[in-house]
């Protein structure tokens, strides 16, 4: 577990891909450079997705949590 | 007592399961047992998929409208007013202006999406699309005059109408410039938000090797941020500047306000099963069409399923029977890949889809299907 303090989370859970990681960058469309956003996944794209895409960015992803039934990524906005 | 059915947008959806239920129906509407409101804000139907044609100046946008009176059967009552707030625990609509509050039994929404150019700074002023009557309209007269230079087709968010949209409009200009031997001269360039052209990993295999065949350049991961239109450039927020000489995009999409205020799902769009069409968090309320949160394409031919299941539905509450019908996630899609040629898609929850060869047949008949709508809308097809 991560003591990663979130500013906000998008709860992507149940949806197809691409939208957790569309959901995400709506997310960060509207952050603050700074904020933390966790997006909570249970689609196994978003192993590949939101690594790349925080990449391509310039965000960092700064942990992924794995739970039961889905995935948890925090993502810092640059 | 009389069952109260409310269908909230005469659009593809609102007007095939109006349609639907007058006939399915028929007996208990004609006994008075039950009643069947229609509201729409607008007293046309609009069918959108004639606006991909009118920049190429193959159709005119009254192509796609038709007075809804004339589409919708006599049993039905159709009230043209715009729904500003539902209240589910009451299960009461209200209406814009003065009009009073009008009670239902069974509520489904099919409001459709709207357009929020305005989420993007510039896009209003620097960008032009087809997703309205009047920016297909100024997109025409923009192709008409524009014989050089960087055409940008960008792709800002999904989901968005017609997932295919973006692709049709990049190989039909890329086709008509050919005829009109102006592409030489003209750079074409498709922008898409993830790393791949389409949201559909099979529909972007397929598109990718097309798009390099016709020499259209792709940028992907690209999120537009703003658009300068003094300077003529679009940023995307991975950091990514295009110049544009004509800058095409598809804009952000919402729902609709209300439903978001009556706590039924976020951006507008409502939280539903995507099997019985359910809203979760109300009763005796459904969703169809671009407004149900499905995870399937926001596209007509869903919206046209989904009536029928609700249809279904609706008419076995009525009568006190269980409903049983469901929603596969069933689409349909001809995909335009010229000015005389097209791509057809069929998938549904558990089959991918599976693009058909391009042929000038195909392209025919989404001509055919355009022109055989109307009967759809009447329930008729
Ligand atoms: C350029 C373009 C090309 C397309 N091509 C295709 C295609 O080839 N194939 C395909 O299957 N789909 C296509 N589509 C998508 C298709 O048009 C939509 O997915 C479809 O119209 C959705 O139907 P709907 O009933 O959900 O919403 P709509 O048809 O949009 O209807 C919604 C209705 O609700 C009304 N409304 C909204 N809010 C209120 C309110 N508060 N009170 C009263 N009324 C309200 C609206 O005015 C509208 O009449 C295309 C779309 C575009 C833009």
């Amino acid at each position: 577990m991560t003591d990663i303090e979130p500013d906000d989370t998008v709860d992507a859970r149940g949806a197809a891909c691409p939208g957790p990681l569309m959901d995400l960058i709506g997310r960060i469309r509207g952050a603050e450079s700074g904020d933390v956003i966790r997006l909570l996944s249970d689609n196994n794209q978003s192993l590949t997705d939101v690594p790349e895409w925080a990449e391509e960015a310039g965000n960092e992803l700064l942990a992924v949590e794995e739970r039961d039934d889905h995935n948890a990524f925090y993502v810092e906005k640059a | 007592m009389t069952e109260h059915v409310v269908i909230v947008g005469g659009g593809t959806g609102g007007t095939v399961l109006a349609n639907d239920l007058a006939d399915r129906l028929e007996p208990e509407l004609d006994a008075g047992d039950v009643r069947v409101t229609l509201v729409n804000d607008d007293s046309d139907h609009v069918y959108k998929p004639v606006w991909l044609y009118v920049p190429f100046g193959q159709r005119e946008p009254d192509d796609g409208r038709r007075p809804l009176d004339d589409l919708v059967d006599d049993a039905v009552d159709l009230r043209i007013d715009r729904v500003s707030d539902i209240d589910t625990e009451s299960q009461r609509l209200q209406f814009h202006g003065s009009a009073p509050s009008v009670g239902y039994d069974y509520l489904v929404l099919a409001t459709g999406s709207t357009l929020e150019p305005d989420r993007i700074p510039g896009l209003t002023e620097g960008g032009h699309n087809y997703y309205s009557e009047s920016g297909a309209t100024d997109l025409r007269d923009e192709l008409l005059e524009f014989t050089e230079g960087d055409l940008v087709l960008s792709v800002i968010g999904t989901p968005h109408m017609c997932p295919a949209a973006p692709l049709e409009f990049v190989f039909m200009a890329d086709d008509w410039l050919r005829e009109r031997g102006l592409r030489e001269d003209v750079d074409i360039t498709y922008t898409y938000p993830i790393q791949r052209v389409h949201g559909n990993p099979h529909i972007a295999e397929w598109a990718r090797p097309i798009m390099e065949e016709r020499d259209i350049q792709v940028e992907t991961f690209f999120n537009a941020e703003s658009v300068d239109p003094e300077a003529e450039t679009v940023t995307s927020m991975e950091g990514t500047e295009l110049d544009y000489d004509l800058l095409v995009t598809i804009p952000p999409h919402g729902g609709v306000d209300l439903i978001e205020e009556a706590g039924l799902g976020d951006g507008g769009w409502v939280d539903v099963d995507k099997h019985t069409l359910e809203a979760e968090a109300a009763e005796d309320v459904y969703a169809l069409g671009d407004t149900a949160d499905t995870g399937v394409p926001n596209a007509g031919s869903v919206a046209h399923y989904q009536a029928g299941v609700v249809g279904q539905r609706l008419a076995s509450e009525i009568r006190g029977r269980p409903a049983t019908a469901t929603y596969d996630g069933k689409t349909l899609c001809f995909i335009e890949t010229g000015m005389d040629a097209a791509s057809f898609v069929e998938f549904d929850y558990e089959n991918p889809p599976s693009p058909a060869l391009p042929s000038e047949k195909l392209h025919w008949s989404k001509l055919a299907y355009n022109e055989s709508y109307w009967l759809t809308a009447r329930g008729l097809l």
